[in-house]
C-alpha cells in the first residue's frame, strides 16, 4: 500500500534522512521506533508532503507522492495524525471534526462518520461545542485522530500519539488504535514507547540518526537484545 | 452639542480606517506579513473610481464596483507576483518587498496619472440630518453605516463559511492545515482578494470625503489604519474594528479640543501609551513562541 524507496531528505546541508526504505501492507499496523531525532517526524512529514524529499520515492498504491502538492494527499486516501496533535485550538471540537473532512463533498456520508468518530470517543462529543484550546491533552490527542479519521483514509499516519499522556490514556490511546485498524485501516505508528508499540505492531523498524537499523515482525524485535537494550530499559 | 457631532464625526473618519484595518490584520492573520502597500491599493481604487465617474460617467455604484474589481485582482496578482515567491523568506524580507510594491504603485500611478490631484466628483448627496443640536452629513452616516454592514458579513463569513473555517485553520497552523487537505496558497490569495475589495470601498468613501485623489493619498491612511489594527491588536477582525473607531474618535477629540497640528501625534501617544500596557493590542492574543 505504502512504499518508500531510498528516501533521502535534506533541512539546508544536514542530511536527516539518509536514504531509508520500507512498506506497509494494506491492513497491517507497522511501527516505527526510535529516539528522539532520528528522524521519524520528519519522515512522517516527507509522505504527507510537508517537507520534500531530497531524493527516492513514496508510493501510495502506485501514485508517486514526491511530486503531490501536501494538500492534495490527504484526498488520496493517506491521513496524518501529527506529533504533538495540532488541533485547532480556536475552533470548537466539531469544527476541527469539519476541516478533517475539508475535501469531502459527501454531506451525508460525513454526518454518519462523525457519528462513528463520537462512538470511538464519547468524550469528544461531549465537548463537541467546546474550543479544541480548551480540552486536556488526552482529549486533544483524540480529536486530532478523529479529525484524522474524518478524511475516510485508508491509511493512517499516527505520530507520537502517547507523547505527553498518563499511562491510562495511554493504553486507551493503543487500544483505539487497534480498533481502527480492526475496522479495516492500514496503521504506521511513530512511537518513542517503543514497548507498547511493538506490542501492536504486525511489523517494526527502528530508526536511528536517519537511518533504518533493524527490521522485523513486532514480536522479533521486541525480543532482540539491542532493541532491548536500547530501547526497552531491559 | 459639539460633543455629539465631533463624537459622529469620528465614528466615520473611524469607520474609513476599520475597513482599512481589516484588510491589514487580515493578511497579517493568515499569511503572517505586514502588507506595506495596502495603503496604496486604496489609491488605485480611488483612481479607478474617479475615472469611472468622470472619463465613463458610470453611475456610483458602477464606479464602486469597477473600483473593487481593479483592486481585488491587484491585491491578487501582487501577493502572486511578489510575496508569493518569498513565502519561506525571512519576514524581513517580506516587509521591505511590500515597501517596495508601495513605491511602485505611488510611481507607476504618477507616470500614469501625474502627480497633480484630481478633484473627485461629489456624488454622495451632501445633505445632512440635524440630530438634536449636532448636524451630521449622510456621507458621514453612509460610512458608518457601510463599516457595520462591512463588520458582520465579514463576521458571518469567517465564523459560517467552510472557507471561513479554513482561513481561521491556516491562521492557527498552515502545515496541520495543508494535513486536512486546504490549499494554502488559495486561501492566502483569498484573504488578499478580500483585504484589497476593502481598501476600494474605502477609497471611495475617502475620496467623497477628502475630495482629491493624487498618488500618495493612501499612505497616510494607510499608516492609520495600520496603527488601528495594532491598536485593537493586529490578527484580530473585531480589533481592527474597535481600533479603527477609537483611532477616529481619537483623532478628531484631539483636533477638536487639543490642537489641529499636534492631532496625529496624540493618535500615535495613545497607540504607545496602550502597547505599553497591553503590548498586543486590545484584543490580540498572547503569541505562544513554540520550543
Amino acid at each position: 500500500m505504502l512504499k518508500v524507496t531510498d528516501l533521502k531528505v535534506k533541512y539546508g546541508m544536514i542530511e536527516a534522512i539518509k536514504g531509508i526504505s520500507f512498506e506497509v501492507r494494506d491492513g497491517e499496523i507497522v511501527t516505527m521506533i526510535g529516539a528522539n531525532g532520528a528522524g521519524k517526524t520528519t519522515t512522517m512529514h516527507a509522505i504527507s508532503g510537508l517537507v520534500k524529499a531530497a531524493e527516492g520515492s513514496i508510493k501510495l498504491d502506485d501514485v508517486e507522492l514526491t511530486k503531490t502538492p501536501a494538500n492534495k494527499i490527504v484526498g488520496m486516501g493517506l491521513a496524518q495524525v501529527p506529533e504533538g496533535r495540532r488541533v485547532f485550538a480556536e475552533q470548537t471540537v466539531e469544527e476541527n471534526l469539519i476541516l478533517g473532512a475539508y475535501l469531502r463533498k459527501d454531506k451525508a456520508k460525513m454526518a454518519e462518520d462523525m457519528e462513528e468518530v463520537y462512538k470511538l470517543f464519547p468524550r469528544l462529543k461531549e465537548r463537541r461545542k467546546q474550543l479544541a484550546g480548551t480540552l486536556s491533552g488526552g482529549e486533544q490527542q483524540m480529536l486530532a485522530m478523529g479529525r484524522a479519521l474524518m478524511a475516510k483514509p485508508s491509511i493512517l499516519l499516527l505520530d507520537e500519539p502517547s507523547m505527553g499522556l498518563s499511562p491510562l490514556l495511554v493504553s486507551e490511546i493503543f487500544h483505539i488504535i487497534r480498533e481502527i485498524n480492526d475496522k479495516g485501516t492500514t496503521i504506521l505508528l511513530v512511537e518513542q514507547n517503543a514497548k507498547r508499540a511493538l506490542a501492536i505492531a504486525d511489523r517494526a523498524y527502528v530508526l536511528e540518526t536517519g537511518s533504518i537499523t533493524l527490521e522485523g515482525t513486532g514480536e522479533e524485535l521486541a525480543n532482540d537484545e539491542r532493541v532491548q537494550k536500547a530501547y526497552l530499559g531491559g | 452639542m459639539q460633543f455629539l457631532s465631533y463624537l459622529i464625526n469620528g465614528l466615520g473618519l473611524g469607520s474609513v480606517y476599520a475597513i482599512i484595518a481589516l484588510g491589514y490584520t487580515m493578511v497579517y492573520g493568515i499569511a503572517k506579513m505586514l502588507n506595506f502597500a495596502h495603503g496604496d491599493i486604496i489609491m488605485i481604487g480611488a483612481y479607478i473610481a474617479f475615472f469611472a465617474l468622470t472619463k465613463f460617467a458610470l453611475p456610483f455604484p458602477l464606479a464602486v464596483l469597477a473600483a473593487i474589481a481593479v483592486c481585488t485582482m491587484l491585491g491578487v496578482l501582487i501577493e502572486r507576483l511578489a510575496y508569493k515567491p518569498l513565502r519561506q523568506a525571512p519576514s524581513l524580507a517580506v516587509l521591505i518587498t511590500a515597501i517596495g510594491v508601495s513605491y511602485f504603485l505611488q510611481n507607476g500611478a504618477q507616470i500614469l496619472w501625474s502627480s497633480s490631484s484630481k478633484v473627485f466628483p461629489s456624488v454622495i448627496s451632501t445633505g445632512s440630518i440635524s440630530l438634536g443640536s449636532a448636524s451630521v452629513s449622510y456621507l458621514t452616516l453612509l460610512t458608518i453605516a457601510t463599516c457595520i454592514v462591512v463588520m458582520i458579513c465579514l463576521t458571518l463569513f469567517i465564523n459560517r463559511t467552510k472557507t471561513g473555517s479554513a482561513m481561521r485553520a491556516c491562521s492557527e497552523d498552515k502545515g496541520a492545515s495543508m494535513l486536512m487537505g486546504i490549499n494554502v496558497n488559495m486561501i492566502i490569495s483569498i484573504t488578499f482578494a478580500i483585504g484589497s475589495g476593502l481598501a476600494a470601498i474605502a477609497s471611495v468613501l475617502l475620496a467623497s470625503t477628502y475630495p482629491s485623489v493624487y498618488p500618495t493619498m493612501g499612505s497616510m491612511p494607510g499608516i492609520k489604519a495600520f496603527t488601528a489594527a495594532v491598536f485593537g491588536g493586529i490578527g484580530s477582525i473585531p480589533g481592527a474594528f474597535i481600533g479603527g473607531l477609537l483611532l477616529g474618535i481619537i483623532e478628531i477629540f484631539a483636533k477638536a479640543y487639543i490642537s489641529t497640528q499636534l492631532s496625529d501625534a496624540i493618535v500615535f501617544g495613545v497607540l504607545i501609551v496602550i502597547l505599553l500596557i497591553k503590548p498586543t493590542g486590545l484584543l490580540g492574543k498572547k503569541i505562544n513562541v513554540k520550543v
